[in-house]
C-alpha cells in the first residue's frame, strides 16, 4: 500500500517555470518569423521539446517521481519518434 | 450456505492510481501521435502549401491560447500545492482559474473556427475539394487535430469540475489528494499536446 | 492485507454471495475470476459464430463459381469472420480470460489493481460487440472491406463501414483498459517478497502483452477515426484524388495490427511455458531467457509492420528494413521453442490433454512460424502475397498457435476454475479430431497459395478444386472436433468428478489454493519463494 506524499512544489517555483515557458513561447514565435528554411521546423520542435520537458518534469512532478516512471515516459516518446522515422524510410525514398 | 461476509478491505493505493493515470496519458500521447505522424508525412510532401495555408491562421490568437494554456497548467499545479498545504480556499481558487482559462481557450477556438467556417474552409465543405491538395490536407489536419484537442479540453474540464466539488466537500484533502493529482496530470497532457500543435500549425509561415 | 487472526471460512468464489444476486451478480461482478469467466463465455460464443461463418465460406469454396452465396455475401462473410475473430476473440483471448482469472493468483494478490475498471472493460467489450452485430444489420449492409478496412475502398464503399470501425474503436478501449490494469497490477500488487524475477512466466508474458495493448491500440483508434472522418467529411488523408495516400492508411493500420498479433501469441506462449514443465515434472529451461524474450518480442514487434505491405508500393529501402527486422523478431520466438523442447528432455512426462494440446501447439506454431519467414523475405513474399498461402500462415499461427494454446489452457485450468474434472478420453479424441481437421483445412491452402490461388476470392479456376475440397472437408471435421471438445469441457465443469487442488502436480501458486478458489484467492497470505516454480 503506497501512499507516500508527493513532493510539494512551491508557488514561487511554479511561477518561475511559467516565466521560462512564456519566454520560450515568445522565442519560438520570433525565431520562426525569420526565414530559416528547413531549420525552422527543427528549431520550433526543439523549443517545443524543451517546453514539454519543463512541463513534464515540473508541473507534472516527474522530477520527483520514481526512475521507473521517468524511463517509461521517455520510452513512450522514443517509441513515437522511432515509428515516425521508420515510416519516413518509406516516404523519403519513394 | 454460510452468510459470513468476507471483509473486503478498502484498498487504497495512491501509487497505483497515479501509475494508472500515467499509463492512460501514454495512450493519449500515442492517439495524438498518429495525427502528428500524418501531419509530418503531408508536411514533408506539401511544404509550400502548408506554409501558405498556415498564413490563414492568426498567430496572435494562437499565441494567446498558448499563453492561456501554459498559465492554466501552472494554476492547476498550484492547486495541488495548495491542497498539500491544506489550503482549501486557495485550491478552489486555482482550480477555478484553470477552468476559467479553459473556457476562454474554447471561446477563442470557437471564433477561430467560426471564421474559417464562414469562409467555407472546413472538412466536407464545397470549397475544400477546389483547393490545392496540400491546402486541403492542411485544413483537414487543422480541424481534426484542434477538434480532437478541444474535445480533450472538455474532458479535462469535466475532470477538474469533479475535483472542484470534491475539494469543496473535503473528499480531496491534504491526506488524500491523488484524484486532484490525476486530474492535474490530465490537464498537463492537454497543455503538452498544444505545445506541439501551436508551432506546427501556426508558426510554419 | 487482512489483519484478522481467525481463519476465514472457505467459500468458493462461485458460491460467494455479494451485494447482487443471480445474473446481476455476474454482470456487476468486480471479482477478477468472474470477469475472466464472463470474458470466456462471450469469447467462446463469438468464436463459434466466427467458426460457423468460416464453415459457410468453406461450403462456398468447395466448388468454383457460385455455390451457396453471391460474391457480395462472401465479401461480407470474410469481413465479419475477421472482425469477430480478431477483435472479439483472439485479441482479448488469453489475456482477458486466463490473464484476468490467474494473474492476481500467480502473483499472490487478491484481485487486479482496478477491479471496477476491469468490470468496465468487460462492459465496453460487450458494447463493442453489439455494435459489431449492428454493423451487420443496419440498412447499408454488412461491411465488405475485409477486417483490414483498406482505403480507398473502405472510404468509398456504401456498406456499414462506420458502424464496424466504431465497434472496433470501442473494443480497442476494452483492450487498453485490460492492458493498463495488468501493468499496474504487476507493478504494484505482487505479494511481498515477489520481485519481477520471482514471478512465474505467464505473468511475464501478460506483462509484455499489456504494454502492447496499451501503446499500440491508440494508433488503430486514431486511424479508424480518420477513416470515419474520410467517409463523412472527405478529409483526404487516404484519397489520392485529394492529395492523400492510401498507403498511409496501411502504415497506420499495421503499426497497430502487427503488434496486435503479439498480443495474441505472447499470452499463448506464456501458457505453454507453464504447461510443459508441469507435465514433464521439470522446471522450465532458461527462465530468464524466456522472460526477456517476451519483452523482446513485444519491443521489436513494433518495428516490423511493413512486412504486410511489401507489394503495396513502399520504397525498396523500407522493404529491406522491414524484412531485416522481421527476421530479427523471429529469434526470440525460436528461443522459446528451443526452451520448451529442452525442458521436455529427460522429463517425467505425463501425457494428459493439456500436454497434448501444448505439443500440438508447438507443431502448428513451428509450421506457422517458418512459413512466416517465407513471407518475411521480400523476394518470396512477392509470389505469395494476398494468396491463400498467407491465409494458411496466419491460421496456423493464430488458430494453431493461440487457439490451441487457449484449448490447452482450458484443459489445464478448468479443474482449478470449477473444481471439477472432465473426461480425459473424450478430450484426447476431440484433440485428435481437431488436429486432423485443422491440418486438412489449412495445409492445402499453402499448396494452392503458392500455385496462385488468391485470398478473399470466392471463385477460382478448376485446377484448385481438389485441394479446396480437402480443405472444406477438413473444416467440417474440425468443427465436429471443436463441438465435441466443448461439450466435454462443459460436462466436466458442470457435472465432472470433483477435482483436487493440484491434479497435475503443478508447482505454481494457483495449485496451492483450493479448487475453485475462494473470493480473495488466498485465505492466508502466501509465503513467496524465490524460485517461482517452488510451490509444492
Amino acid at each position: 500500500m503506497a501512499n507516500n506524499k508527493t513532493h510539494t512544489i512551491e508557488y514561487l517555483t511554479l511561477s518561475k517555470v511559467l516565466l521560462v515557458l512564456l519566454f520560450l513561447t515568445f522565442l519560438t514565435i520570433s525565431v520562426t518569423s525569420f526565414h530559416l528554411g528547413p531549420f525552422t521546423v527543427s528549431i520550433a520542435l526543439l523549443i517545443a521539446g524543451l517546453k514539454s520537458f519543463l512541463v513534464l518534469s515540473n508541473f507534472m512532478h516527474l522530477k520527483y517521481e520514481s526512475l521507473l516512471l521517468r524511463i517509461l515516459v521517455a520510452m513512450v516518446f522514443v517509441l513515437f519518434v522511432v515509428i515516425v522515422l521508420i515510416t519516413f524510410i518509406d516516404y523519403a525514398y519513394r | 450456505m454460510s452468510e459470513k461476509a468476507i471483509h473486503v478491505e478498502e484498498h487504497r493505493d495512491d501509487e497505483a492510481s497515479k501509475l494508472g493515470m500515467w499509463l492512460f496519458i501514454f495512450t493519449e500521447l500515442l492517439l495524438f501521435g498518429g495525427l502528428f505522424l500524418v501531419y509530418s508525412i503531408f508536411r514533408a510532401q506539401y511544404p509550400t502549401a502548408f506554409h501558405q495555408s498556415s498564413l490563414e491562421l492568426s498567430v496572435t490568437i494562437g499565441a494567446i491560447n498558448t499563453v492561456i494554456l501554459l498559465f492554466s497548467s501552472m494554476t492547476i499545479a498550484m492547486a495541488l500545492t495548495a491542497i498539500q498545504k491544506n489550503d482549501q480556499k486557495r485550491a478552489l481558487m486555482f482550480i477555478g482559474i484553470t477552468l476559467f482559462c479553459a473556457a476562454v481557450f474554447l471561446v477563442n477556438k470557437y471564433f477561430e473556427w467560426g471564421h474559417k467556417i464562414e469562409h467555407g474552409l472546413y472538412p466536407g465543405s464545397a470549397l475544400m475539394p477546389l483547393l490545392d491538395r496540400g491546402h486541403l490536407l492542411y485544413f483537414s489536419l487543422y480541424f481534426f487535430m484542434t477538434g480532437l484537442h478541444a474535445l480533450h479540453i472538455i474532458i479535462g474540464m469535466t475532470l477538474l469540475i469533479v475535483c472542484l466539488f470534491k475539494v469543496k466537500s473535503k473528499n480531496i484533502n491534504d491526506h488524500d489528494y491523488v484524484l486532484l493529482e490525476n486530474g492535474a496530470l490530465y490537464w498537463h497532457l492537454v497543455d503538452l499536446i498544444w505545445i506541439f500543435l501551436f508551432p506546427l500549425m501556426y508558426l510554419i509561415s | 492485507m487482512s489483519n484478522s487472526t481467525e481463519k476465514i471460512e472457505y467459500v468458493s468464489y462461485l458460491d460467494h454471495q455479494g451485494k447482487y444476486k443471480g445474473l446481476l451478480s455476474w454482470i456487476m461482478a468486480t471479482d477478477h475470476k468472474r470477469i475472466g469467466l464472463l470474458y470466456m463465455y462471450s469469447i467462446m460464443t463469438f468464436f463459434f459464430i466466427g467458426a460457423f461463418l468460416g464453415l459457410l465460406m468453406k461450403i462456398e469454396m468447395i466448388a468454383p463459381g457460385e455455390t451457396i452465396m453471391k460474391p457480395q455475401t462472401y465479401n461480407g462473410l470474410f469481413t465479419l469472420h475477421g472482425i469477430l475473430m480478431i477483435f472479439m476473440v483472439v485479441i482479448p483471448g488469453l489475456s482477458a480470460v486466463f490473464g484476468n482469472f490467474f494473474l492476481p493468483i500467480l502473483i499472490g494478490a487478491k484481485d487486479v489493481a482496478f477491479p471496477k475498471l476491469n468490470r468496465l472493460s468487460w462492459w465496453i467489450f460487450v458494447t463493442g460487440s453489439i455494435m459489431a452485430v449492428a454493423s451487420q444489420l443496419l440498412k447499408d449492409g454488412p461491411p465488405d472491406t475485409g477486417w483490414t478496412f483498406y482505403a480507398p475502398y473502405s472510404s468509398t464503399t456504401g456498406t456499414n463501414v462506420i458502424m464496424a470501425t466504431a465497434a472496433a474503436f470501442v473494443l480497442g478501449f476494452s483492450s487498453i483498459l485490460t492492458g493498463l490494469n495488468f501493468i499496474v497490477t504487476i507493478h504494484q500488487m505482487r505479494a511481498p517478497g515477489m520481485r519481477f524475477f520471482n514471478m512465474p512466466l505467464f505473468p511475464w508474458a501478460l506483462y509484455a502483452t499489456a504494454w502492447i495493448q496499451l501503446l499500440a491500440t491508440p494508433i488503430i483508434g486514431i486511424t479508424l477515426l480518420m477513416l470515419i472522418a474520410e467517409r463523412l467529411f472527405g478529409i483526404g488523408f487516404f484519397d489520392p484524388a485529394l492529395g492523400g495516400d492510401p498507403l498511409l492508411f496501411q502504415h497506420l493500420f499495421w503499426i497497430y495490427s502487427h503488434p496486435a498479433v503479439y498480443v495474441m501469441i505472447l499470452p499463448a506462449m506464456g501458457v505453454i511455458t507453464e504447461i510443459i514443465p508441469t507435465f514433464c515434472q521439470r522446471q522450465i529451461y532458461g527462465y530468464k531467457a524466456v522472460a526477456i524474450s517476451s519483452l523482446a518480442i513485444a519491443g521489436v514487434g513494433f518495428l516490423v509492420w511493413g512486412h504486410h505491405m511489401y507489394t503495396s508500393g513502399m520504397s525498396d529501402q523500407a522493404r529491406w528494413f522491414f524484412s531485416l527486422l522481421t527476421f530479427i523478431v523471429a529469434v526470440p520466438s525460436a528461443i522459446k521453442v528451443f526452451n520448451w523442447i529442452t525442458t521436455m528432455y529427460k522429463g517425467s512426462i505425463d501425457v494428459k490433454p493439456p500436454f497434448l494440446y501444448a505439443l500440438a501447439f508447438i507443431f502448428l506454431f513451428i509450421i506457422g512460424g517458418t512459413t512466416g519467414l517465407l513471407l518475411g523475405s521480400v523476394a518470396t513474399n512477392v509470389q505469395v502475397h494476398d494468396t491463400s498461402f498467407v491465409v494458411a500462415h496466419f491460421h496456423y499461427i493464430i488458430f494453431g498457435g493461440m487457439g490451441f494454446a487457449f484449448f490447452a489452457a482450458i484443459h489445464y485450468w478448468l479443474p482449478k476454475m470449477y473444481g471439477r474434472m472432465y473426461n480425459f478420453k473424450t478430450a484426447n479424441i476431440a484433440l485428435v479430431i481437431n488436429f486432423i481437421g485443422f491440418n486438412l483445412l489449412y495445409f492445402p491452402q499453402f499448396i494452392i497459395g503458392i500455385q496462385g490461388m488468391p485470398r478473399r476470392y470466392f471463385d477460382y479456376p478448376p485446377q484448385f478444386q481438389p485441394m479446396q475440397i480437402i480443405s472444406s472437408v477438413g473444416g467440417f471435421i474440425l468443427i465436429f472436433g471443436l463441438i465435441l471438445m466443448v461439450y466435454n469441457l462443459v460436462q466436466g465443469a458442470r457435472k465432472g468428478e470433483p477435482a483436487p487442488a493440484n491434479p497435475w502436480r503443478g508447482s505454481t501458486l494457483e495449485w496451492q489454493i483450493p479448487s475453485p478458489p475462494s473470493l480473495e484467492n488466498f485465505d492466508e497470505e502466501p509465503v513467496i519463494k524465490e524460485n517461482p516454480y517452488d510451490y509444492k
